[in-house]
């Protein structure tokens, strides 16, 4: 790990008209962390994520990234053409419905592809040759490769979007509820997957989710939120296994045990 | 004026013929960008060329000399009945001949005589936005224009080498304008790209359903887009022309009977009729004369 975080969060607050999206946050995210946003349906996590991705412009606040030429910029303070160049070569989104992902009228050796070519490349045999390589690192059949995405499963789908944004060997990956509507053992598959890439790549993540499970499989820290506010954060394991605010306690113990 | 149903010179008001040129001027000093522009109502249904009539109405003088072609002929609906209107609202010259107009209306081709400076090609445009098929959002492509995103046209590309071993997009082939703008041809065969590349004549290129404008000026870089490894290529034809005898020209099918007979002529009328006039006989044509 270097010495520097690659994301830095200072006092970020989102207001829609009156009302709270998230309140107050800061956190610092360092190289090959995993972090997790857990909380209940509308306590900010997404709102949180938006922000941070430059999908929503926050209230107050900054958010700077730790760019490759080793200077820090203020996200919000970057032209849009840097903002859209960032995020589909350095950055990497999973929405949970892969369909807002992925083009789902191209096939799969495109989707793969399309960052590629975003960036100037324009060897369709490279590209083909890359694509089918990240096919196979998702655990998708090479000869699916001009298959369209509507034609692939769900759990699928979701490791095509996964690999059209691990392409460009991002080093920061957003993720939001990836595991949400897959069943369980597909959801299994998943998040190892995602654990093994994100281990091999090196990559830095922030997740979103309310899976305590998912959580606990991927990230090495997280930070609770309710109403807007990041109640609790530290160690995954530390904040599961002995959480301290009772709103935490409670979230742990709801969990169902089988 | 007596008669109370004159229409003013060349149909559109005055006032409409300014907006028009101004659309037209800011087109040409950005090469490939799509102006807009307000659009008339002309008496003609859209899809019929009401862009390219209205883009033609405000550049037309009464000194000029107008060619209208529909498919390359000048003899078919299309281009009768725009030449017509022209005749009727502004009274100027009319050809067939390619060398002899200063405009030439045009849908689907690029005449295959080569334009010469102080001529101008008016295209009709049914969708002047070429990512359109690809990302649907209007706000998303003049967006993708601005920072010029272009990596999804070339996923089109990519889709149709995938899908056909080649690529396989044969008209409205996206082009790069002047290192810069993508732009949509409008619907003519990827056989006459390389005919935009630095020509002489200045080529506008006028949406009316759409409402936009668009321009390459004389001695402009227009580059078909492609893959390294799968280099942009123009459609080649076995047999020249079948009446008279052109080769490299872009050729049309013409079904003879129900018995499996065909033959390939020249799709530009006046190119053809040019060539037989100087004595250029091709296969059919010399057989019919064998059997008067």
């Amino acid at each position: 790990m270097t010495a520097v975080p690659l994301l830095k969060v200072n006092d970020v607050s989102k207001f829609y008209g009156g009302r709270t999206g998230c309140r107050n946050v800061s956190f610092e995210l360092w190289p090959g962390e995993v972090l997790a946003i857990v909380g209940e349906s509308g306590s900010g996590k997404t709102t949180l994520l938006s922000c941070l991705s430059t999908r929503l412009m926050p209230s107050s606040g900054i958010v700077e990234y730790h760019m490759r030429d080793g200077h820090y910029r203020d996200l919000a303070r970057m032209s849009e053409a840097e903002r859209r160049f960032l995020m589909r070569t350095d950055w990497g989104f999973v929405h949970q419905n892969p369909a807002d992902g992925l083009r789902m009228t191209v096939s799969a050796g495109a989707n793969v592809g399309e960052r590629l070519m975003a960036v100037g490349d324009r060897h369709y045999g490279n590209i083909r040759a890359t694509a089918a390589d990240w096919l196979r690192r998702v655990e998708i059949e090479e000869d699916r490769i001009d298959d369209q995405p509507r034609a692939f499963s769900g759990g699928m789908r979701q490791r095509l979007q996964i690999a059209r944004n691990l392409v460009t060997s991002p080093r920061l990956v957003f993720m939001d509820e990836p595991t949400g509507g897959l069943d369980v053992s597909v959801q299994a598959r998943l998040l190892d997957l995602v654990r093994g890439l994100v281990h091999d790549l090196g990559l830095s993540a922030i997740i979103v989710t309310h899976d305590l499970a998912v959580a606990r499989l991927l990230s090495h820290r997280m930070m609770v939120m309710k109403d807007g506010l990041v109640i609790e954060q530290g160690l995954t394991d530390r904040v599961l296994d002995d959480p301290r605010e009772p709103y935490t306690q409670l979230l742990v113990s709801s969990i169902l045990q089988v | 004026m007596t008669d109370l149903a004159t229409y003013n010179f060349a149909y559109l008001d005055e006032q409409t013929k300014r907006m028009i040129r101004r659309a037209i001027l800011k087109a040409i000093s950005i090469p490939g960008y799509q102006v807009p522009f307000a659009s008339r109502e002309m008496p003609m249904p859209y899809g019929w060329g009401t862009g390219g009539v209205q883009v033609t109405a405000a550049i037309l003088g009464p000194a000029d000399v107008l060619k209208v072609i529909d498919q390359g002929a000048d003899d078919t609906t299309n281009a009768v009945s725009i030449r017509a209107f022209f005749q009727k609202v502004a009274n100027v010259a009319v050809t067939t001949r390619t060398r002899e107009a200063t405009i030439i209306q045009t849908r689907h081709r690029i005449p295959e005589e080569t334009l010469t400076a102080g001529q101008t090609l008016v295209y009709q445009v049914p969708i002047p936005e070429p990512l359109r098929f690809l990302e649907p959002r209007e706000t998303e492509t003049r967006k993708m224009h601005a920072l010029e995103e272009y990596g999804l046209m070339h996923v089109k590309l990519y889709e149709d080498i995938a899908r056909n071993g080649h690529i396989a997009t044969t008209y409205a082939y996206p082009v790069k304008v002047e290192g810069r703008y993508v732009m949509d041809p409008s619907p003519t065969p990827k056989f006459d790209n390389p005919k935009m590349h630095m020509s002489e004549a200045l080529q506008l290129f006028g949406a009316g359903r759409e409402k936009r404008i668009y321009a390459v000026p004389p001695h402009t870089d227009v580059v078909s887009l492609d893959f390294e490894d799968h280099p942009f290529e123009i459609q080649h034809f076995d047999k020249p022309c079948a009446l008279c005898g052109a080769e490299h020209v872009y050729l049309d099918e013409v079904v003879l009977d129900d018995k499996g007979g065909r033959m390939f002529v020249c799709s530009d009328t006046d190119h053809c009729e040019d060539r037989r006039e100087h004595g250029h006989a091709g296969e059919m044509l010399a057989r019919q004369e064998a059997a008067e």
